[in-house]
């Protein structure tokens, strides 16, 4: 698992495949998420006003929770 | 100690955080203002303080140091934790998360379970599952931040221990919990500016990245023989396929985090504070790149400070590091970057630590409070639950402050990483079923439930040689380390049995069961 064919590529001064795939797929998720994020960054707000209002019950609900159950 | 510039940088980090909070509770006076507040915030915000609150001293300090022994095979920890605890839990289970908890008017991680399969048992369960091995975890957090107090400010680790385990008792009594997100955003990007300066600075330190990751190639020969003999094949190459080294890097490390962060509680209740899904959107772009800078930073600077150590001190960073891997990150921080940045570093990651711990601990109390004494009681509110859930804090700070003082040496990465697997096996499987399996019935995942927690207790209790070891109950009770002897079931996960275990027997069972009403199922899923 760790050497491939006699010789092993090297990059970025890693040899083993198993350990630059690594560093090279943390740059490649972390790109999955920049594109996502670009490509999504105004969507997902056709019912905002609804959601928000729906988020403002649940966060009422969470403070009275802590205050009647936490006190805090 | 230069206490003139230690006074200097926490004076100018108080104001500066002080004055958020001021700012923050200004405009955020209820929950009302923090709505209309929030929809004008940047998501930016937003994003940086889920990472503030997933990232903490263990993963900077424990799994940091842990790359220093295991090497940057761990970097795969990283693509888990952008993939995984990113993208696909705010793609995937963010908004899904977040419609149901509205939609069934749930608080907590196991009220929404418990509201799902219409079960009470499951949310005192699930509460009591969470009161119970929660401590493991705040315990790591405690000990990776009091480890860099040490080596940074040079002093003896029980006073550091105890005196932050103070700082945060108050911290969290004083209503600590409030009003975090902006200071958790200044948090998050002091982190993220400190490890973007570490990153390029220990590849300038060590001559450019190619350079330094060849360095590093170049002393697979140091390996210590004791690593080499179970496994370790050096710092830029996996260890040997199915070796204990291997067994440990991949499932507990790589797995047990990189997988069980989709059922952390504190993190899964985030969900529900997000104002829509455009915020989710957005925070994937924010939050996947701060995460591959936190991680990604800490593992390779664990990885390439063993050349740095060698270089100076012609030992390897474990050695240079006593022995202790969680000494590794701090030592190499206090001793290769300039003074003013180690004390700056610890005081970020200082409060990082404690709002991860005060959320901790918040969740261990409305855990016992809430989950566990309300609903076998059938009361809500009123001064008995607030009593309940205030000694459920205190209970749950003084098991963190022992199990800080009598946990072993290199214990940050492996504690994190056994409360990780814990969750999974215990919850994973019934919130995947929450959230994309109608079928599922109550039966199903209360059978899953009890089955995955079961089979993780028991091998971390009893098979699982790091955890049985730190925690000694098999030896109190049995007289012996661990139940099972030989190769290889000392050294792997409890993920790797407990979550498939509990994933076959839920769907085994609900198979054999009745369907849930459709209404009830049509009310959990509206608008999703």
């Amino acid at each position: 698992m760790n050497k491939v064919g006699g010789e092993s590529m090297e990059i970025l001064g890693i040899p083993d495949p198993w350990v630059w795939g690594a560093y090279i797929s943390c740059i490649l998720v972390t790109i999955l998420c920049i594109v996502y994020g670009i490509l999504n960054w105004n969507k997902g707000d056709e019912d905002e006003e609804d959601q928000i209002k729906e988020e403002l019950e649940w966060e009422k609900a969470e403070q009275e929770m802590e205050e009647k159950e936490l006190g805090f | 100690m230069d206490v003139l510039l230690l006074s200097i940088i926490v004076l100018a980090y108080i104001i500066i955080i002080g004055y958020t909070g001021y700012v923050a509770w200004k405009r955020t006076k209820t929950a009302e203002d923090f709505m209309v507040a929030g929809r004008t915030t940047h998501p930016y915000i937003m994003a940086m303080s889920y990472g503030a609150t997933f990232i903490s001293t263990a993963a900077i300090v424990g799994f940091g140091g842990m790359a220093g022994v295991y090497g940057m095979g761990l970097l795969w920890l990283t693509v888990l934790n952008i993939l995984v605890g990113i993208f696909i839990a705010f793609v995937f289970f963010g908004k899904k998360t977040r419609k149901m908890g509205h939609n069934l008017k749930a608080l907590t991680f196991p009220e929404l379970l418990s509201r799902r399969f219409d079960s009470k048992f499951i949310q005192y369960f699930s509460g009591l599952v969470i009161f119970l091995g929660m401590p493991l975890y705040a315990a790591a957090v405690l000990i990776g931040m009091a480890r860099f107090v040490e080596t940074t400010l040079n002093i003896d680790y029980s006073i550091a221990l105890v005196g932050l385990a103070l700082i945060v008792a108050l911290y969290v009594i004083f209503g600590g919990i409030k009003g975090v997100m902006y200071t958790d955003a200044v948090q998050g990007t002091i982190m993220f500016f400190g490890m973007l300066f570490l990153l390029f600075g220990i590849y300038y330190l060590l001559g450019g990245v190619t350079e330094a990751n060849q360095a590093l190639t170049n002393m697979s020969n140091l390996v210590p023989q004791a690593a080499a003999a179970t496994g370790a094949t050096g710092w830029t190459s996996i260890p040997s396929f199915g070796s204990p080294f291997w067994w440990t890097l991949v499932s507990t490390l790589i797995l047990g985090v990189g997988i069980g962060v989709l059922s952390q509680p504190q993190l899964i209740v985030r969900f529900m504070t997000v104002k829509s899904n455009k915020e989710l959107n957005r925070a994937v772009l924010i939050g996947g790149v701060f995460i591959a800078l936190m991680t990604g930073t800490a593992f390779i600077v664990g990885a390439l400070s063993n050349v740095y150590f060698y270089q100076q001190t012609g030992q390897i960073a474990i050695a240079a590091a006593l022995g202790n891997a969680d000494k590794i990150v701090p030592l190499f921080i206090a001793t290769a970057m300039p003074l003013w940045f180690a004390y700056i570093f610890m005081i970020t990651l200082i409060s990082a630590a404690m709002s991860t711990l005060s959320a901790q601990f918040h969740v261990q109390g409305t855990a016992l409070g809430r989950d566990v004494y309300e609903t076998l009681s059938k009361k809500t509110g009123g001064a008995s639950t607030v009593v309940i859930a205030r000694g459920g804090i205190v209970i749950a700070v003084i098991l963190a402050v022992i199990l800080g003082f009598t946990l072993p040496a290199n214990i940050v990465a492996v504690g994190t990483a056994l409360w990780f697997s814990l969750t999974a096996g215990a919850f994973l499987s019934m919130y995947v079923c929450a959230v994309y399996w109608k079928r599922a019935t109550t039966t199903g995942v209360i059978a899953g439930m009890l089955g995955g927690t079961i089979v993780s207790v028991f091998w971390l209790l009893f098979v699982y040689k790091k955890s049985a070891v730190a925690l000694g109950l098999c030896n109190f009770l049995f007289g012996k380390a661990t139940l099972i002897t030989g190769m290889p079931w000392n050294v792997i996960d409890p993920i790797v049995l407990g979550l498939p275990i509990a994933a076959i027997i839920t769907v085994a069972v609900t198979l054999l069961t009745k369907p849930m009403a459709k209404e009830h199922i049509d009310k959990c899923f509206e608008g999703m």
